[in-house]
């Protein structure tokens, strides 16, 4: 039986006529055609399918959409402001953290989440933020790169806080 | 001016803001309009007789539109291989694994597909089963496919110089065995196809391969229509290294009910079917023999080779071809005798992954040249100069080795790593290693192996290339187009690239046996070389000078010797055009490597591949004693890839390759029990994390090899050769305890430093 769920994604609210079982990760991509999230795993293992929901990674295959009614949920197309990429956007291309691009939405939205929680991480502190997102193309040398790229320059772009 | 304007530039890859912003689609990102979804039903036996399958509780389901099993499709087997053809996409009589495809439904959403699925009822007669590959080489074993009653469905024995007489006159003889472990490829994309079919038959697929032109033909051959009625596009494809190499069921059965429903149709695989349906790294039971003289000279190798290829052949004949031809490089070894044997089990089926058969044997070769060094008394890096292959040598397999520097990265990589320093000087614990291997840039997968491209210059000014190579991550378009650029004298951002679509783009090989940039850069080089020649004849006569004074760049053509004389790109093509030439100005590249089939060489001697990749990887670990967990610090990965076409892209394929490499030394083991895989999701695998990923220095020896565009050779899967071994190596050095089996989990360290301890080597415990 359907229902309509009312959700808030990307600044935007959404009426959804749909099954009330059905994950996040499901409603995003099969209802709303937001494919940037992607299914790798549908268990929780990959990270593929991470949103943000209230500024916190979510692996959007194991939550249910019922759930997060009336909460803010971003994904990658939101993250992009008038038109404007966002810094880990234009590092993760430039410094050649994408290749395949399959893991990318997912890692670039857990790293923003974790820069806005602490902008000036150390390499290490990066490694551990993005262990539950899985990359087999890159070594995840080039990613950590773009990260912490990014927070060199936090400050211009206006990534995070300045609290630490 | 002959230095290079667009080759040779880290540009970021031209997809990388597109995948950057969610908005690059991969398969499972399009619908089409009435799409219906499908699923597959598996065998749950290792081994059995598929006596009746029964759809008519799958058709009751509301939403069902079609339910097929064996005795509905085309009795046409295929293979990757075309000599080697041994598989149905549904089981037709047998089913040979767990995961064995029996049945497939289509319906309107995904959750009446899997309704329906569980409403087949199949009757199955069990049949005996065997798993190990040793005991089904034996007489009286199972026999797995009718038509190969020992279950060795691919063998080599390859004879290069004289191994007995070598063997008898070396003054050491060193044999060892070595074990490898199932390994799975994991693209983080898991494999998906959506077909659709017109009125006519024709049924177009959009699916995850990396291998678009071949999968057009094992399409077609197993549809049983012509190739004609068959187009293959490939969106944005999320990783393959090797695993979508093959047709799956997934790819047969989006066609087929595309044709029979006239709807679109998609299949995508859960990531537990990737683990246990799609192919892996072939395990593989290693006996090796070397022969050595006093002064360290490699005189003679002896390889016994069981590889388990599980249900199905695959690239069987190629694999092990690949395993036996890549002990001949990268040391100078006059003597070999290669025994492989690819051997049917019930098991989750080998394939190609990166290295291709390599990476087994190297291991084999690497460990044990350090286990010959430590006992004669030589440093293993010394012991591998002595025998390194030089560029120029007569090959004694005859393989045309142009440009190769080996040599520079063994010396590279060692001084990375801090070689002198630390080889037998680090504290209890933590050690350095390195091991070397060669990898050819393009295999010929026993049928065709030419590269197409078609270019048009547009009266703007930019450029249109059409490629068939096919781009899964790796950034072959990117490269493809900075190679054209740079022929053409334009700017990356002048061209256009269309790629991988077999209806629109010509023929190409695809992403197989690292190839792409040496064959579709040359076919793509050729292509700009004819179309450029065609606007030099008008500007050589608008500047009244020789056609071969002329020369292309940054968007202009001018006199080489007098490079202010001369007109933009734009005003040539006006030239061109007003002067009653004909438009488009189109050229057109075919390349064909000079390197013959592999099948060929094992009659004849010849050249294996058009160019030869050199590389070492130096590791240094660090060994919990306490837990047994050992932790990668730092690897040096010295590739001499000929030119790096663009040295990011190089490095995010060395990186890649080495965590991959890691994971195989350390973490990675696809088990099973009775044919059942045990761990078939990534919580239970032990795919590297940002976590175990060490410091990776890449370090680029280049070598203009003479048949490469622009002097260009691999980078991509070679690099994956070695740093298994050079982990082993660097844990020997680390704690004394020389692993002969992969991969080397905490408690196999654990183990061996308790025999140590007790130094009692045959009692496991007191």
């Amino acid at each position: 039986m359907k229902h309509i769920l009312k959700l808030h994604i990307n600044g935007e609210e959404y009426e959804v006529l749909t099954e009330i079982h059905k994950t996040l990760l499901e409603v995003l991509r099969e209802d709303l055609g937001l494919t940037g999230t992607k299914r790798g795993c549908d268990l929780g293992t990959c990270g593929a399918c991470t949103v943000l929901i209230e500024g916190r990674p979510y692996l959007s295959c194991l939550t249910l959409a019922v759930d997060v009614q009336g909460k803010k949920i971003l994904t990658i197309e939101g993250l992009e402001k008038d038109g404007e990429l966002h810094p880990l956007q234009k590092a993760f291309a430039e410094k050649g953290a994408i290749q395949c691009g399959f893991c990318t939405p997912g890692m670039i939205l857990t790293a923003k989440a974790f820069l806005e929680e602490q902008p000036h991480p150390s390499e290490g502190e990066v490694k551990k933020a993005i262990a539950g997102n899985l990359c087999r193309c890159t070594g995840y040398v080039k990613i950590v790169e773009a990260i912490l790229s990014v927070t060199d320059r936090s400050s211009e772009f206006g990534v995070g806080s300045s609290e630490s | 001016m002959n230095k290079l304007n667009v080759v040779g530039k880290r540009e970021p890859m031209l997809d990388a803001l597109e995948k950057a912003t969610g908005r690059a689609k991969f398969t499972d990102d399009l619908t089409l309009p009435g799409m219906l979804f499908g699923k597959i039903l598996r065998s749950p036996h290792p081994h059995a007789k598929v006596l009746h399958v029964d759809l008519s509780g799958a058709l009751k389901v509301k939403g069902v539109k079609g339910a097929i099993c064996g005795k509905d499709i085309p009795k046409k087997k295929y293979g990757i291989v075309p000599m080697a053809k041994d598989e149905y996409a549904l089981a037709i009589d047998k089913v040979r694994y767990i995961g064995d495809e029996v049945a497939a439904v289509v319906a309107t959403s995904i959750d009446a597909a899997e309704e329906a699925i569980s409403r087949i009822r199949v009757d199955y007669e069990v049949l005996p089963a065997v798993f190990d590959p040793l005991v089904a080489m034996k007489p009286g074993a199972p026999v797995i496919h009718e038509e190969v009653p020992n279950n060795i469905s691919a063998s080599i024995r390859k004879e290069f110089g004289h191994v007995e007489r070598a063997l008898s006159e070396s003054d050491f003889i060193f044999e060892d065995p070595f074990d490898t472990q199932a390994v799975n490829h994991c693209p983080l994309e898991p494999q998906a196809a959506i077909g659709m079919a017109d009125h006519s038959g024709k049924v177009t697929l959009w699916s995850s391969t990396q291998i678009p032109f071949f999968l057009r033909r094992n399409l077609a051959t197993t549809l049983d229509i012509p190739e004609s009625k068959v187009r293959i596009i490939k969106p944005k494809v999320g990783g393959g290294f090797g695993q979508k190499i093959d047709l799956y069921a997934k790819d047969f059965c989006a066609a087929f009910f595309a044709i029979k429903t006239k709807k679109p149709v998609k299949f995508v695989y859960e990531r537990e079917e990737v683990f246990t349906c799609t192919r892996q790294r072939h395990p593989m039971h290693i006996q090796l023999k070397t022969g050595m003289k006093k002064d360290g000279t490699i005189l003679a190798q002896q390889f016994k080779v069981v590889a388990d290829g599980g249900a199905y052949n695959s690239t069987a004949p190629l694999m092990i071809t690949l395993a036996c031809y890549f002990i001949m490089l990268p040391y100078r070894l006059e003597n070999l005798l290669f025994e492989g044997y690819h051997v049917y089990t019930n098991k989750p089926v080998g394939g190609a992954m990166r290295g291709h058969g390599i990476p087994q044997v190297r291991f084999a070769v690497e460990a044990q040249l350090d286990m010959i060094a430590e006992k004669m008394g030589i440093d293993p890096l010394e012991l591998r100069l002595k025998n390194a292959f030089l560029a120029g040598e007569p090959h004694p397999a005859k393989l045309l080795v142009q440009s190769c520097g080996f040599s520079d990265t063994l010396i590279k990589a060692a001084e990375g790593i801090g070689w002198k320093e630390k080889k037998g000087k680090l504290p209890f614990g933590r050690g350095v290693g390195l091991a070397g291997a060669s990898f050819p840039s393009g295999v010929s997968n026993m049928s065709h192996i030419s590269s197409g491209a078609v270019l048009k210059i547009e009266r703007d000014g930019s450029i249109t290339l059409l490629t068939g190579a096919a781009d899964i991550g790796q950034g072959a378009e990117t490269v493809i187009s900075q190679i054209a650029a740079e022929e053409m004298g334009v700017l990356l951002e002048d061209i256009r690239i269309t790629a991988a679509d077999t209806e629109i783009t010509p023929l190409d090989p695809g992403t197989f046996g690292s190839g792409v940039t040496l064959r579709a850069g040359n076919a793509a080089k050729m292509a700009a070389q004819v179309a450029k020649e065609k606007l030099f004849e008008a500007v050589a006569e608008k500047l009244e000078v020789d056609i071969h004074q002329l020369e292309a760049r940054d968007r202009r053509i001018y006199l080489k010797n007098q490079p202010e004389k001369g007109l933009s790109l734009k005003e040539a093509i006006k030239f061109y055009q007003y002067s009653d030439r004909p438009m488009p100005i189109i050229g057109r590249g075919s390349y064909l490597p000079p390197a013959k089939e592999p099948t060929t060489l094992l009659k004849e001697d010849g050249n294996f591949s058009p160019a030869y990749s050199f590389m070492t990887q130096a590791a240094e670990v660090e060994v919990d004693t306490a837990t047994g967990k050992v932790k990668v610090i730092n690897m040096v990965a010295a590739h001499d890839c000929g030119r790096a076409i663009n040295p990011m892209l190089v490095e995010g394929q060395l990186e890649g390759s080495v965590v991959g490499g890691m994971g195989q030394a350390l973490y990675e083991d696809v088990r099973t029990e009775k044919g059942q895989v045990l761990n078939p999701s990534f919580l239970d695998y032990g795919l590297p994390t940002a976590m175990e990923a060490p410091s990776i220095s890449s370090v680029e020896v280049e070598t203009d090899d003479p048949e490469g565009p622009f002097g260009a050779k691999e980078s991509g899967e070679g690099t994956q050769l070695a740093p298994a071994p050079a982990i082993i190596n660097a844990i020997y050095d680390a704690i004394g305890v020389r692993f002969k089996s992969l991969p080397v989990t905490p408690d196999k360290v654990l183990e061996a430093l308790s025999q140590k301890e007790q130094k009692k080597p045959n009692t496991k415990h007191q």
